[in-house]
């Protein structure tokens, strides 16, 4: 039996890329056991979901939109590290971030495969979705946003698949090798696809939200022909996704208890993640405010509408709109600590600050969904509540033990850190 | 999305999106056959690659 | 108002507008007794479930809405507010609705013929964008199999197809009415008279409340009221036609009348006198 579990230990090793040092493989079953676990508790109400229909959630008619739409969003925007290094490695020129660009394109992959699945999940009538392609109304946010996110999608893995054939037997194998070897060649010009299509995709989720005419408090005057949340949105996606990277760095670094990034390369992407966080946050104060003053009353609304509603929970709160409060508080301090230098090289506060980064998008991506979905318009209209059902819940932690899987299986057998043999000697 | 589906008009919206989208997806596929035309044609004259620097890819993986 | 136009007017966007079937409910009649509701469900095929207490997730394509004046005895008023479909025509009728112009896969269409907001059920993949996008709530999404009870399949009307669990659904001005009208009008060789495409909320009101018909018609007594020619027939009594939510160019085909003030300021939110805190009248589902 042990010998038997030697031979398997070595044969696996074999499979890890050289020069490294991986866990040992019992520490590494057990720990794919427990998200194994919780992606199988996932899969299982995905498909109570599919076969019983979306009664399964606690959505309703008031919130067609909910947690599953929010965690849809919220993926894609802080998966927007993958297109934004991608851009600025291959087509700006950032040279040192071609050491963060394997896991960029890793953690992007995985948010949008999610964002996919979760997309897939959450229709009504699941086997119609390529209806969304085949009868498109191009005018429609939607559309445009399952369009570019499918072709995005397609790049994720164009730009992924070299790195699993970087696997040390898969490199082995002449034409594997060849193939990402010339992927690379030809990889800025997928950089440049990703970036239009991100540009796109990332926009037209804000237009979204954005082009509801019918819900003051997501409308938002058009800028051209789209809606400013439109370039809110990639703007953020911009800014937040790279702190997102940085972030899931930062955890794979605790977790395998191993420095694997230099720190000149998170500080070049710190540093371009929190000018573009405080460009962004000034742009959003500016956007709150053009609403609240300008477009509210337009439509006989007051800003207060929304924050000091009786039927809503802000009264409990004195009247403070929080949530709007906190979204703006995570977007100017990250970005006050990463443009400065101090900030950036204080690990506690470069930690805290992408934390809040990331937590940007995702309270943004919130307000924009729920809280649309929650603010009643006709003026005798009530305020419903709403609460995910178990079935939402699995099917939204789901991703996160995908994510966990996929980046330990990349972690353990592909070469994702080009630093790491240098940094970590044997 | 093809202009035989009924949905489609010869206008501005369908030219600019289905333009936009049909030339990223034929960027994507020309990328795709370029790259494993080469590299089936590299594999076929023997070489086995394992020579050459690693310029262009040197952020991706380790040494080859 | 007054932004009727008559048969065969070009609008702006090039598209001819026909006829634009429309509806006036006069509040003051309106006593809550719910007939609207139940003769929408029947004559649309809306499926029932055991419980409907949960008015969150009940398909009711016609809602009355119960609202009050948020004062106490004596002062206390109630008024009930049907709500159908607005099949709204979007600014200057050019059929951008709020949910037309979102639907991804074109499963809901404006025609420009009759006014009217289609849904097409077998198109539709349930991704609720449209729910989302109607600030009246108009819209409702099956979140079961349709279900009757087992005498109640005898009664199923075969001129409106049953919808599939999954899908989005709403009032459709009863259009199969319109077609079945249109087709007998057609054989005869005629125009379509007003008697002969009335919807079902319509013909059951016991009160009279609701009115249908073209307003592009002047004909019509929608478009009478709507415009203040009723010659004689003394229908707004000093009234003027709201619509729900104007100030947001939804464009509704759905004008109201009362001659209570409240419950005139309660259709839109910028005829509020004070801060909406305070003045907002409390509303319900009945």
């Amino acid at each position: 039996m042990e010998a038997a579990y030697q031979k398997l230990v070595r044969l696996e090793s074999q499979l890890h890329p050289e020069g490294v040092q991986r866990a040992p493989l019992w520490q590494f079953v057990l720990w794919l056991g427990f998200f194994g676990t919780v992606l199988l508790w996932g899969v299982y109400a995905m498909f109570l979901c599919w076969f019983k229909g979306l009664n399964q959630t606690n959505m309703n008619d008031y919130y067609g939109f909910a947690l599953w739409i929010w965690a849809d969003l919220a993926v894609i925007a802080v998966g927007g590290g993958a297109f934004f290094t991608g851009l600025l490695r291959y087509v700006i020129g950032k040279d040192p971030l071609k050491y963060i660009i394997n896991y960029a394109v890793l953690i992007g992959f995985i948010c949008y495969s999610s964002a996919l699945l979760i997309l897939a999940i959450d229709i009504g009538q699941p086997l119609r979705g390529w209806f969304i392609f085949w009868h498109a109304n191009v005018h429609s946010m939607l559309t445009e946003v399952a369009f570019c996110l499918s072709c995005y999608f397609g790049v994720l893995c164009i730009e992924y698949i070299p790195l699993v054939l970087e696997n040390r037997k898969l490199d082995e194998i002449p034409f594997f090798h060849h193939t990402a070897h010339n992927f690379h060649e030809v990889m800025a010009i997928f950089a440049a696809t990703g970036a239009f299509l991100s540009f796109f995709h990332q926009g037209s989720l804000g237009g979204v939200a954005g082009v509801l005419f019918g819900r003051p408090f997501a409308y938002r005057p058009e800028f051209y022909i789209w809606p400013t949340t439109f370039f809110l949105f990639t703007w953020s996606a911009a800014a937040c996704g790279p702190c997102f990277t940085i972030l899931v760095t930062k955890i794979t670094e605790a977790i395998t208890r191993k420095k694997l990034v230099k720190d000149n390369v998170v500080e070049l992407l710190a540093k371009i993640a929190g000018w573009m966080l405080l460009t962004y946050s000034i742009a959003k104060i500016a956007d709150t405010l053009y609403w609240g003053f300008v477009m509210l009353p337009k439509h006989g609304l007051q800003i207060t509408d929304f924050y000091t509603n009786a039927s809503l929970i802000y009264t409990k709160l004195g009247g403070v709109p929080w949530i709007l409060l906190i979204e703006i508080l995570c977007s100017v301090i990250p970005a006050l600590i990463l443009v400065s230098k101090k900030g950036r090289q204080s690990k506690p506060a470069l930690v805290v600050a992408v934390l809040l980064g990331s937590m940007c998008a995702m309270i943004n991506r919130w307000v924009m969904v729920l809280q649309v979905m929650a603010a009643p318009i006709m003026t005798f209209d009530q305020f419903a509540l709403y609460f995910p059902s178990w079935q939402e819940l699995a099917t939204t932690v789901l991703p996160v033990a995908y994510g966990v899987i996929l980046i330990s299986l990349s972690h353990r057998y592909l070469p994702v850190f080009p630093q790491e043999r240098e940094l970590n000697p044997v | 999305m093809f202009p035989f589906s009924f949905e489609w008009h010869w206008d501005m919206s369908h030219i600019v999106f289905m333009g936009g989208l049909w030339y990223a997806i034929c960027i994507m596929a020309l990328g795709v056959n370029y790259v494993l035309g080469k590299s089936f044609m590299q594999t076929i004259k023997g070489d086995s690659g394992h020579g050459h620097d690693d310029h262009g890819h040197d952020g991706h993986g380790e040494h080859h | 108002m007054g932004e009727t136009q008559g048969h065969g007017h070009q609008e702006g966007n090039g598209h001819a507008q026909g006829s634009k079937y429309g509806m006036v409910i006069d509040l003051d009649k309106c006593t809550g007794c719910g007939a609207c509701m139940v003769a929408c469900m029947a004559e649309n095929n809306v499926p029932t479930k055991p419980d409907e207490t949960n008015k969150l997730d009940t398909i009711t394509w016609m809602r009355v809405f119960k609202l009050s004046n948020g004062k106490a005895f004596p002062e206390a008023e109630t008024c009930y507010l049907p709500r159908p479909c607005m099949h709204c025509g979007g600014k200057h009728d050019a059929g951008h609705s709020p949910c037309v112009s979102v639907c991804p896969a074109t499963a809901t269409d404006y025609s420009y013929k009759t006014g009217i907001v289609s849904q097409i059920y077998t198109r539709c993949f349930g991704c609720r964008y449209c729910m989302g996008a109607c600030p009246y709530k108009a819209r409702y999404f099956n979140w079961w199999d349709p279900k009757f009870p087992a005498d109640m399949k005898e009664y199923l009307s075969p001129d409106v197809s049953v919808r599939m669990r999954g899908i989005v659904e709403k009032c459709s001005f009863c259009f199969h009415r319109y077609q079945r009208a249109m087709d007998r009008a057609f054989y005869e060789g005629r125009e379509l008279e007003e008697h002969e495409y009335q919807t079902a909320c319509t013909q059951a009101c016991p009160a009279g409340a609701i009115t249908f018909g073209d307003l592009n018609n002047e004909r019509h007594m929608v478009h009478k009221v709507v415009n203040d020619k009723h010659e004689g027939h003394a229908v707004l009594q000093g009234r003027k036609p709201f619509r729900l939510l104007e100030e947001l160019d939804t464009n509704p085909k759905v004008y109201y009348l009362s001659a209570r003030d409240w419950v005139v300021k309660a259709g839109n939110a910028s005829l509020r006198e004070t801060s909406p805190a305070d003045k907002k009248p409390s509303g319900g589902h009945h």
